[in-house]
Protein backbone atom coordinates (compact mmCIF):
# COMPACT_ATOMS: atom_id res chain seq x y z
CA UNK A 1 0.00 0.00 0.00
CA UNK A 2 1.67 3.25 -1.05
CA UNK A 3 1.90 6.19 1.32
CA UNK A 4 -0.46 9.13 1.10
CA UNK A 5 0.99 12.60 0.67
CA UNK A 6 -0.86 14.88 3.08
CA UNK A 7 -0.51 18.32 4.62
CA UNK A 8 1.22 18.57 7.97
CA UNK A 9 -1.91 19.54 9.88
CA UNK A 10 -3.92 16.47 8.90
CA UNK A 11 -0.91 14.18 9.34
CA UNK A 12 -0.45 15.21 12.98
CA UNK A 13 -4.22 15.43 13.66
CA UNK A 14 -4.33 11.63 13.54
CA UNK A 15 -2.38 11.54 16.82
CA UNK A 16 -4.69 11.45 19.84
CA UNK A 17 -4.12 12.28 23.50
CA UNK A 18 -2.27 9.51 25.33
CA UNK A 19 -0.57 8.16 22.20
CA UNK A 20 2.92 6.66 22.16
CA UNK A 21 5.11 8.40 19.62
CA UNK A 22 8.55 7.39 18.34
CA UNK A 23 10.66 10.27 17.07
CA UNK A 24 13.66 9.79 14.80
CA UNK A 25 16.91 11.67 15.19
CA UNK A 26 20.16 11.76 17.13
CA UNK A 27 20.69 15.38 18.08
CA UNK A 28 19.61 17.55 15.15
CA UNK A 29 20.23 15.15 12.24
CA UNK A 30 17.13 13.10 11.52
CA UNK A 31 14.85 14.89 13.99
CA UNK A 32 11.47 15.82 12.38
CA UNK A 33 11.31 19.33 13.84
CA UNK A 34 8.42 20.47 11.63
CA UNK A 35 6.24 17.51 12.68
CA UNK A 36 7.14 18.21 16.32
CA UNK A 37 6.28 21.90 15.95
CA UNK A 38 2.88 20.93 14.54
CA UNK A 39 2.35 18.50 17.43
CA UNK A 40 3.14 21.41 19.75
CA UNK A 41 0.63 23.65 17.93
CA UNK A 42 -2.14 21.03 18.10
CA UNK A 43 -1.33 20.30 21.74
CA UNK A 44 -2.09 16.58 22.15
CA UNK A 45 -1.45 15.63 25.78
CA UNK A 46 -0.44 12.61 27.86
CA UNK A 47 2.07 11.46 25.26
CA UNK A 48 4.74 8.81 25.69
CA UNK A 49 7.74 9.80 23.59
CA UNK A 50 10.43 7.38 22.46
CA UNK A 51 13.55 9.10 21.17
CA UNK A 52 17.28 8.61 21.51
CA UNK A 53 17.65 11.98 23.21
CA UNK A 54 15.48 14.90 24.28
CA UNK A 55 17.03 17.37 21.80
CA UNK A 56 18.58 20.50 23.28
CA UNK A 57 16.81 23.29 25.14
CA UNK A 58 14.67 25.42 22.87
CA UNK A 59 14.07 22.89 20.11
CA UNK A 60 11.97 19.86 19.18
CA UNK A 61 11.08 17.67 22.14
CA UNK A 62 11.96 20.47 24.56
CA UNK A 63 8.90 22.50 23.41
CA UNK A 64 6.60 19.52 24.02
CA UNK A 65 8.04 18.99 27.51
CA UNK A 66 7.63 22.64 28.48
CA UNK A 67 4.07 22.64 27.11
CA UNK A 68 3.16 19.77 29.45
CA UNK A 69 2.30 17.37 26.62
CA UNK A 70 4.59 14.53 27.68
CA UNK A 71 3.95 12.05 30.51
CA UNK A 72 6.77 9.66 29.77
CA UNK A 73 10.02 9.69 27.85
CA UNK A 74 12.00 6.61 26.84
CA UNK A 75 15.53 7.61 25.78
CA UNK A 76 19.20 6.73 26.05
CA UNK A 77 20.69 10.13 26.86
CA UNK A 78 18.99 13.38 27.91
CA UNK A 79 22.09 15.22 29.12
CA UNK A 80 21.80 18.10 26.64
CA UNK A 81 18.29 19.05 27.77
CA UNK A 82 18.07 20.53 31.25
CA UNK A 83 14.26 20.74 30.98
CA UNK A 84 14.03 16.95 30.74
CA UNK A 85 16.45 16.42 33.62
CA UNK A 86 14.71 18.97 35.87
CA UNK A 87 11.24 17.56 35.13
CA UNK A 88 12.53 14.04 35.81
CA UNK A 89 14.09 15.10 39.11
CA UNK A 90 10.90 16.92 40.18
CA UNK A 91 8.78 13.88 39.33
CA UNK A 92 6.89 15.71 36.56
CA UNK A 93 8.15 13.40 33.85
CA UNK A 94 8.59 9.64 33.95
CA UNK A 95 11.88 8.79 32.25
CA UNK A 96 13.03 5.32 31.24
CA UNK A 97 16.72 5.33 30.31
CA UNK A 98 18.01 2.52 28.10
CA UNK A 99 21.50 1.77 26.81
CA UNK A 100 21.53 3.25 23.31
CA UNK A 101 22.10 0.05 21.36
CA UNK A 102 19.49 -1.76 23.45
CA UNK A 103 16.97 1.01 22.74
CA UNK A 104 17.71 0.63 19.02
CA UNK A 105 17.45 -3.15 19.19
CA UNK A 106 14.18 -3.11 21.18
CA UNK A 107 12.67 -0.94 18.46
CA UNK A 108 14.10 -3.10 15.67
CA UNK A 109 12.89 -6.22 17.48
CA UNK A 110 9.31 -4.94 17.64
CA UNK A 111 9.52 -3.82 14.05
CA UNK A 112 10.66 -7.26 12.98
CA UNK A 113 7.62 -8.84 14.66
CA UNK A 114 9.63 -10.45 17.45
CA UNK A 115 8.91 -10.67 21.15
CA UNK A 116 12.12 -9.68 22.89
CA UNK A 117 15.72 -10.79 23.04
CA UNK A 118 18.37 -11.86 25.52
CA UNK A 119 21.48 -9.81 26.18
CA UNK A 120 24.28 -9.37 28.69
CA UNK A 121 24.49 -5.60 28.19
CA UNK A 122 24.12 -3.84 31.53
CA UNK A 123 23.77 -7.08 33.46
CA UNK A 124 25.98 -5.93 36.36
CA UNK A 125 24.40 -2.48 36.56
CA UNK A 126 21.40 -0.72 38.08
CA UNK A 127 19.71 -0.80 34.66
CA UNK A 128 19.32 -4.57 35.06
CA UNK A 129 17.04 -4.18 38.07
CA UNK A 130 13.59 -5.68 37.49
CA UNK A 131 14.54 -7.24 34.17
CA UNK A 132 13.77 -10.98 33.94
CA UNK A 133 16.89 -13.17 33.87
CA UNK A 134 17.40 -16.39 31.95
CA UNK A 135 20.27 -18.81 31.96
CA UNK A 136 21.30 -20.09 28.52
CA UNK A 137 24.21 -22.54 28.25
CA UNK A 138 25.36 -21.55 31.73
CA UNK A 139 25.34 -17.85 30.97
CA UNK A 140 23.05 -15.42 32.75
CA UNK A 141 21.23 -13.02 30.42
CA UNK A 142 18.62 -10.27 30.62
CA UNK A 143 15.35 -10.29 28.75
CA UNK A 144 14.79 -7.05 26.85
CA UNK A 145 11.24 -6.34 25.74
CA UNK A 146 10.29 -5.09 22.28
CA UNK A 147 9.28 -1.45 21.97
CA UNK A 148 6.32 -0.58 19.75
CA UNK A 149 4.48 2.72 19.39
CA UNK A 150 1.23 4.04 18.00
CA UNK A 151 3.05 6.55 15.79
CA UNK A 152 6.50 7.16 14.38
CA UNK A 153 7.58 10.62 13.24
CA UNK A 154 10.51 10.52 10.84
CA UNK A 155 12.67 12.94 8.90
CA UNK A 156 13.78 11.88 5.42
CA UNK A 157 16.11 13.70 3.03
CA UNK A 158 14.28 12.36 -0.01
CA UNK A 159 11.09 10.44 -0.64
CA UNK A 160 9.19 9.38 -3.70
CA UNK A 161 5.44 9.75 -3.59
CA UNK A 162 5.14 5.97 -3.23
CA UNK A 163 6.67 6.33 0.28
CA UNK A 164 10.23 5.12 -0.27
CA UNK A 165 12.64 7.07 1.95
CA UNK A 166 16.32 7.91 2.04
CA UNK A 167 18.18 9.67 4.82
CA UNK A 168 21.19 11.99 4.63
CA UNK A 169 24.54 11.24 6.28
CA UNK A 170 24.18 10.69 10.05
CA UNK A 171 20.44 11.52 9.91
CA UNK A 172 19.68 7.84 9.45
CA UNK A 173 20.20 6.79 13.10
CA UNK A 174 16.85 5.66 14.62
CA UNK A 175 14.64 6.62 11.65
CA UNK A 176 14.71 3.33 9.67
CA UNK A 177 14.16 1.32 12.89
CA UNK A 178 11.20 3.39 14.04
CA UNK A 179 9.72 3.18 10.54
CA UNK A 180 9.25 -0.54 11.22
CA UNK A 181 7.97 -0.36 14.78
CA UNK A 182 4.89 1.88 14.79
CA UNK A 183 1.28 1.29 13.80
CA UNK A 184 1.19 4.53 11.87
CA UNK A 185 4.29 6.05 10.29
CA UNK A 186 4.48 9.73 9.31
CA UNK A 187 7.58 10.95 7.47
CA UNK A 188 8.44 14.53 6.64
CA UNK A 189 10.75 14.93 3.66
CA UNK A 190 12.92 17.70 2.25
CA UNK A 191 12.53 16.48 -1.34
CA UNK A 192 9.55 14.70 -2.82
CA UNK A 193 9.95 13.05 -6.22
CA UNK A 194 7.67 11.08 -8.48
CA UNK A 195 7.43 7.37 -7.86
CA UNK A 196 10.32 5.70 -9.61
CA UNK A 197 12.65 8.69 -9.49
CA UNK A 198 14.71 7.21 -6.65
CA UNK A 199 16.98 4.30 -7.54
CA UNK A 200 15.71 1.10 -5.87
CA UNK A 201 19.27 0.49 -4.69
CA UNK A 202 19.48 3.57 -2.50
CA UNK A 203 16.19 3.21 -0.57
CA UNK A 204 16.74 3.03 3.20
CA UNK A 205 13.09 2.60 4.23
CA UNK A 206 10.84 0.83 1.73
CA UNK A 207 7.38 2.27 1.08
CA UNK A 208 5.31 -0.49 2.74
CA UNK A 209 6.44 0.84 6.13
CA UNK A 210 5.31 4.42 5.46
CA UNK A 211 1.70 5.63 5.84
CA UNK A 212 1.86 9.41 5.45
CA UNK A 213 4.30 11.74 3.72
CA UNK A 214 4.58 15.43 4.47
CA UNK A 215 6.59 17.53 2.03
CA UNK A 216 8.51 20.36 3.65
CA UNK A 217 8.64 23.30 1.25
CA UNK A 218 10.83 25.13 3.76
CA UNK A 219 12.92 24.07 6.74
CA UNK A 220 12.90 25.95 10.04
CA UNK A 221 16.06 27.24 11.71
CA UNK A 222 16.16 24.18 13.98
CA UNK A 223 17.62 22.13 11.13
CA UNK A 224 20.61 24.43 10.73
CA UNK A 225 24.16 23.93 11.94
CA UNK A 226 24.28 24.84 15.64
CA UNK A 227 27.02 27.39 16.34
CA UNK A 228 27.90 26.86 19.99
CA UNK B 1 48.76 12.23 28.33
CA UNK B 2 46.77 12.58 25.09
CA UNK B 3 49.89 11.98 23.03
CA UNK B 4 50.63 8.85 25.03
CA UNK B 5 47.07 7.53 24.59
CA UNK B 6 47.36 8.17 20.83
CA UNK B 7 50.01 5.42 20.70
CA UNK B 8 47.25 2.93 21.58
CA UNK B 9 45.86 3.40 18.09
CA UNK B 10 47.49 1.12 15.54
CA UNK B 11 47.08 0.65 11.80
CA UNK B 12 43.95 -1.24 10.81
CA UNK B 13 42.06 -0.74 14.06
CA UNK B 14 38.38 0.18 14.36
CA UNK B 15 38.20 2.62 17.27
CA UNK B 16 35.53 4.50 19.23
CA UNK B 17 36.65 7.59 21.11
CA UNK B 18 34.37 8.66 23.96
CA UNK B 19 32.88 12.12 24.31
CA UNK B 20 35.16 14.85 25.69
CA UNK B 21 38.92 14.51 26.04
CA UNK B 22 39.11 11.07 24.34
CA UNK B 23 37.75 12.61 21.12
CA UNK B 24 40.93 14.69 20.88
CA UNK B 25 43.19 11.64 20.81
CA UNK B 26 42.78 11.36 17.03
CA UNK B 27 44.47 14.76 16.61
CA UNK B 28 47.68 13.11 17.79
CA UNK B 29 47.46 10.08 15.50
CA UNK B 30 49.47 10.11 12.26
CA UNK B 31 47.04 11.05 9.47
CA UNK B 32 48.60 8.43 7.18
CA UNK B 33 47.72 5.63 9.59
CA UNK B 34 44.75 3.63 8.28
CA UNK B 35 42.34 3.81 11.24
CA UNK B 36 38.56 3.49 11.13
CA UNK B 37 36.85 5.72 13.68
CA UNK B 38 33.38 4.59 14.72
CA UNK B 39 30.71 6.90 16.07
CA UNK B 40 27.60 5.57 17.84
CA UNK B 41 25.21 7.65 15.74
CA UNK B 42 25.97 5.54 12.70
CA UNK B 43 29.33 6.36 11.13
CA UNK B 44 32.37 4.20 10.37
CA UNK B 45 35.32 6.11 9.01
CA UNK B 46 34.63 9.43 10.71
CA UNK B 47 36.64 12.19 9.02
CA UNK B 48 38.26 15.19 10.71
CA UNK B 49 36.12 17.71 12.59
CA UNK B 50 35.12 20.72 10.53
CA UNK B 51 34.27 24.42 11.09
CA UNK B 52 30.69 25.72 11.19
CA UNK B 53 30.95 27.39 7.79
CA UNK B 54 31.90 24.16 6.02
CA UNK B 55 29.78 21.87 8.21
CA UNK B 56 27.08 19.56 6.85
CA UNK B 57 24.03 19.99 9.14
CA UNK B 58 23.40 16.23 8.90
CA UNK B 59 26.89 15.15 9.82
CA UNK B 60 27.82 15.17 13.51
CA UNK B 61 29.56 12.58 15.64
CA UNK B 62 27.94 11.19 18.79
CA UNK B 63 29.35 14.08 20.81
CA UNK B 64 27.66 16.65 18.56
CA UNK B 65 30.86 17.80 16.85
CA UNK B 66 30.52 18.54 13.13
CA UNK B 67 32.74 16.08 11.27
CA UNK B 68 33.58 15.28 7.67
CA UNK B 69 33.72 12.20 5.49
CA UNK B 70 36.87 10.65 4.05
CA UNK B 71 37.50 7.90 1.52
CA UNK B 72 35.80 4.81 2.95
CA UNK B 73 33.24 6.50 5.21
CA UNK B 74 29.99 4.59 5.70
CA UNK B 75 26.67 5.64 7.26
CA UNK B 76 24.20 3.23 8.85
CA UNK B 77 21.38 3.05 11.38
CA UNK B 78 21.69 2.76 15.16
CA UNK B 79 21.00 -0.99 15.25
CA UNK B 80 23.84 -1.65 12.80
CA UNK B 81 26.04 0.75 14.77
CA UNK B 82 25.66 -1.27 17.96
CA UNK B 83 25.82 -4.61 16.14
CA UNK B 84 29.32 -3.46 15.22
CA UNK B 85 30.07 -2.89 18.91
CA UNK B 86 28.35 -5.93 20.45
CA UNK B 87 29.48 -8.18 17.61
CA UNK B 88 33.12 -7.69 18.52
CA UNK B 89 34.24 -5.51 15.59
CA UNK B 90 35.45 -2.65 17.77
CA UNK B 91 39.15 -3.12 18.52
CA UNK B 92 39.51 -0.28 21.00
CA UNK B 93 37.52 2.28 22.92
CA UNK B 94 38.94 5.21 24.86
CA UNK B 95 36.62 6.48 27.61
CA UNK B 96 36.63 8.88 30.54
CA UNK B 97 35.81 7.74 34.08
CA UNK B 98 34.64 8.87 37.51
CA UNK B 99 36.10 5.75 39.15
CA UNK B 100 37.98 2.65 38.08
CA UNK B 101 38.32 -0.24 40.52
CA UNK B 102 41.32 -2.55 40.87
CA UNK B 103 39.38 -5.39 39.19
CA UNK B 104 38.56 -3.23 36.15
CA UNK B 105 35.06 -2.16 37.19
CA UNK B 106 34.16 1.15 35.53
CA UNK B 107 31.84 3.92 36.79
CA UNK B 108 31.46 6.75 34.30
CA UNK B 109 27.79 7.48 33.63
CA UNK B 110 25.86 8.54 36.71
CA UNK B 111 26.33 10.36 40.00
CA UNK B 112 22.97 9.76 41.69
CA UNK B 113 21.21 13.02 42.48
CA UNK B 114 23.84 15.14 40.72
CA UNK B 115 24.51 13.90 37.21
CA UNK B 116 21.83 11.75 35.62
CA UNK B 117 21.97 12.17 31.83
CA UNK B 118 21.54 8.50 30.88
CA UNK B 119 24.19 6.08 29.71
CA UNK B 120 24.02 6.60 25.95
CA UNK B 121 26.17 3.92 24.34
CA UNK B 122 28.61 3.71 27.26
CA UNK B 123 27.62 0.29 28.54
CA UNK B 124 27.93 -1.39 25.16
CA UNK B 125 31.31 0.24 24.52
CA UNK B 126 32.72 -0.64 27.94
CA UNK B 127 31.39 -4.19 27.88
CA UNK B 128 32.08 -5.17 24.29
CA UNK B 129 35.07 -3.30 22.84
CA UNK B 130 38.00 -5.72 22.58
CA UNK B 131 40.20 -3.30 24.50
CA UNK B 132 38.97 -0.63 26.91
CA UNK B 133 41.34 2.12 27.97
CA UNK B 134 40.49 4.97 30.30
CA UNK B 135 41.95 8.44 30.24
CA UNK B 136 41.19 10.57 33.28
CA UNK B 137 42.62 12.69 36.04
CA UNK B 138 44.26 10.52 38.66
CA UNK B 139 42.26 12.23 41.44
CA UNK B 140 38.93 14.07 41.53
CA UNK B 141 38.51 17.78 42.29
CA UNK B 142 38.59 17.10 46.03
CA UNK B 143 41.88 15.24 45.67
CA UNK B 144 40.39 11.78 46.20
CA UNK B 145 41.86 8.95 44.15
CA UNK B 146 39.73 7.79 41.23
CA UNK B 147 41.60 4.48 41.16
CA UNK B 148 39.84 2.64 43.97
CA UNK B 149 39.50 -0.75 45.61
CA UNK B 150 35.80 -0.82 44.84
CA UNK B 151 33.62 1.67 42.94
CA UNK B 152 31.22 3.66 45.11
CA UNK B 153 29.21 4.90 42.10
CA UNK B 154 26.85 2.75 40.01
CA UNK B 155 28.80 0.72 37.45
CA UNK B 156 28.87 1.16 33.70
CA UNK B 157 30.29 -2.34 33.33
CA UNK B 158 32.16 -4.75 35.56
CA UNK B 159 35.76 -5.90 35.06
CA UNK B 160 36.04 -4.24 31.66
CA UNK B 161 39.00 -1.85 31.84
CA UNK B 162 42.36 -3.01 30.44
CA UNK B 163 44.48 0.09 31.04
CA UNK B 164 44.29 3.51 32.73
CA UNK B 165 46.08 6.65 31.54
CA UNK B 166 46.31 9.59 33.92
CA UNK B 167 48.45 12.71 34.08
CA UNK B 168 50.68 10.79 36.52
CA UNK B 169 50.93 7.24 35.26
CA UNK B 170 50.01 4.39 32.92
CA UNK B 171 48.51 1.47 34.84
CA UNK B 172 47.48 -1.94 33.52
CA UNK B 173 44.67 -3.96 35.06
CA UNK B 174 45.62 -7.61 35.08
CA UNK B 175 44.15 -10.68 36.76
CA UNK B 176 46.59 -10.14 39.64
CA UNK B 177 45.58 -6.49 40.07
CA UNK B 178 46.94 -3.07 39.14
CA UNK B 179 50.44 -2.91 37.69
CA UNK B 180 52.30 0.36 37.19
CA UNK B 181 53.75 0.50 33.65
CA UNK B 182 54.90 4.07 33.03
CA UNK B 183 55.26 7.26 34.97
CA UNK B 184 54.85 10.85 33.78
CA UNK B 185 57.97 12.92 33.38
CA UNK B 186 58.64 14.92 36.54
CA UNK B 187 56.44 12.65 38.66
CA UNK B 188 57.86 10.50 41.45
CA UNK B 189 56.82 6.97 42.33
CA UNK B 190 55.82 8.23 45.77
CA UNK B 191 53.41 10.75 44.21
CA UNK B 192 51.77 8.02 42.15
CA UNK B 193 51.44 5.67 45.12
CA UNK B 194 50.04 8.44 47.33
CA UNK B 195 47.44 9.33 44.70
CA UNK B 196 46.31 5.73 44.18
CA UNK B 197 43.86 4.31 46.71
CA UNK B 198 43.97 0.76 45.37
CA UNK B 199 47.06 -1.42 45.84
CA UNK B 200 49.50 -0.86 42.99
CA UNK B 201 52.22 -3.32 42.01
CA UNK B 202 55.48 -1.70 41.00
CA UNK B 203 57.86 -3.70 38.77
CA UNK B 204 61.48 -3.92 39.91
CA UNK B 205 62.94 -2.64 36.65
CA UNK B 206 63.17 1.07 35.95
CA UNK B 207 59.87 2.53 34.74
CA UNK B 208 59.69 4.25 31.36
CA UNK B 209 58.46 7.85 31.40
CA UNK B 210 56.01 9.56 29.05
Amino acid sequence: MPATVVDIESAIAEISDGASVMIGGFGVPGTPFCLLDELLRQGQKGLTLIKNDANENGMGVDHLLLNGQVDKLIASHIGLNSTAIDMMNRGQLEVELCPQGILAERIRNAGAGLFGFLTDIGIDTILAENKPRFEIDGRELLLEQPLRADFALLHAAKADSYGNLTYAAAAQNFNPLMAMAAEHVIAETEFLTQTGALSPEVIHTPAPFVDRLVYLAKLTGDYNVIRR
Amino acid sequence: MIQRVAREIRAGMTVNLGIGLPTRVIDYVDHELPVCLHSENGIAGVGPSIGYDEADRNLIDAGGTYVSTQPGTAFFDSAVSFALVRGGRLDLTVLGAFEVAMNGDLANWIIPGLFTPGVGGGMELAQKARRVVIMMNHCDKKGCSKIVRECSLPLTASACVDRIYTELAVIDILAEGLVLREIAEGTTLEQVLAATEAPLQVPENELPTF
